[in-house]
């Protein structure tokens, strides 16, 4: 059972010290976040599994996993860890971390940014930071699949999910849904 | 920049009147967006609501895509701030933030309620590897793009896998590769852009 302070501060009962590093740490992300925040993940494994223990390598992924099967914008992973970590308190340092030098910069570019004078450097900004975006969005797959190890059961739900998106139209609720019963089942 | 106060050939045929209906549009589109919610976000602001024609959604999306930070957070911030200036941006964000928020909290509490069930933790276990599976498949489905990037096909495959090889192999620093192998790939991208 989680009592209420779990929820307001966390099962870890994170003092200020802690969250003020939550919050500065997806603070750096922010601007970092080219291609979404989902490109952040391995740096945010990195910070909270690696370098200060909060969470195991399963509760981590669980959090990727729970931001996945909800509906909304999927940075919502971002308050799980934040949640997973902190309580609602960690909720309010990642996110407002992760959003808010983001945010601001975002209106400060569309109020004052200029499309012609801008062009030639925004097409360069964009298109070499393209192939950096694929490559995180790679090794963030890599690292969330480590923990499982290389098995052949969740290597064939990893393919299945990939040819149920390359190829058909279907919501990927459907997989997600796939992953949940083959887990439940106890098959991966 | 659009701007879509002024009338013109393309222009769209609707505007929110409140900040209450930005909120509520926001809201009502992050709720059905599962995996991803800049489809529905089309189908909501121009097809429906038509906010916006096609050719400014598309204007607005690859503005938001620039930026850093989640595109959709972006493009419901600009959205609204141009409609009805910072108070609709705030109520566009908190639009797509507020409820799902709440929503995923309250599984997250459930799951570690019942993580000592077996099938809990296998089904979070099996969803996990699906969100690792989604999180290539954006990947390989954005791949193609690279063919006609302006840094040239050796360039970019080269910055793929340095990029896979630093943060998933060797674990260094986002901060590091972004400012250090980004810097490299936006200045060679900027020379080449030249010609």
């Amino acid at each position: 059972m989680m009592g209420w302070s779990a929820i307001v501060w966390g099962p870890l009962g994170i003092g200020l010290s802690e969250w003020t590093q939550l919050f500065l740490h997806f603070t750096t992300l922010s601007l970092l976040a080219v291609g979404g925040a989902i490109a952040t993940v391995p740096d945010m494994q990195r910070f909270v599994v690696e370098d200060k223990g909060w969470l195991s390598d399963a509760q981590f992924s669980n959090c990727i996993a729970l931001g996945q099967a909800a509906p909304g914008p999927n940075v919502l992973f971002v308050a799980v860890i934040g949640f997973s970590v902190g309580g609602l308190a960690g909720v309010v340092a990642t996110l407002s971390g992760t959003l808010l030098p983001s945010t601001t910069l975002a209106l400060a570019a569309s109020r004052w940014g200029n499309r012609n004078q801008l062009s030639r450097g925004l097409r360069a900004f964009t298109s070499g930071l393209a192939p950096l975006t694929i490559g995180l969005l790679l090794a963030t797959g890599w690292i969330l699949l480590q923990p499982v190890g290389w098995h052949w059961q969740p290597a064939l739900l990893v393919a299945g999910t990939l040819l149920l998106m390359m190829r058909t139209r279907l919501s990927p609720l459907w997989a997600i849904a796939a992953g949940a019963l083959a887990g439940a089942m106890g098959w991966v | 920049m659009p701007d879509f106060a002024a009338p013109s050939a393309h222009a769209s045929t609707a505007r929110p009147a409140r900040v209450a209906d930005l909120f509520w549009a926001f809201n009502r589109l992050a709720l059905q967006g599962f995996g991803g919610v800049l489809p529905v976000a089309q189908r909501e602001l121009v097809e429906r609501l038509h906010w916006l024609t096609r050719e400014q959604f598309l204007e607005l999306l690859s503005l938001s895509q620039v930026l850093p930070g989640p595109n959709i957070i972006n493009l419901g911030l600009i959205l609204g701030d141009r409609f009805l200036g910072w108070r609709g941006g705030v109520a566009a964000v908190a639009g797509l933030m507020l409820a799902p928020t709440a929503l995923v909290l309250a599984l997250a509490v459930a799951a570690t309620r019942f993580s000592g069930v077996p099938q809990v933790s296998g089904a979070l276990r099996g969803m996990g590897i699906v969100a690792a599976g989604l999180i290539l498949s954006t990947a390989l489905k954005l791949a193609p793009g690279l063919q006609h990037n302006i840094v040239g096909r050796p360039a970019a495959a080269a910055l793929v896998a340095l990029t896979v090889l630093a943060i998933g192999g060797l674990r260094w620093p986002l901060a590091a590769v972004v400012l250090g192998l980004g810097a490299v790939a936006v200045a060679w991208a900027w020379r080449r852009s030249a010609t």
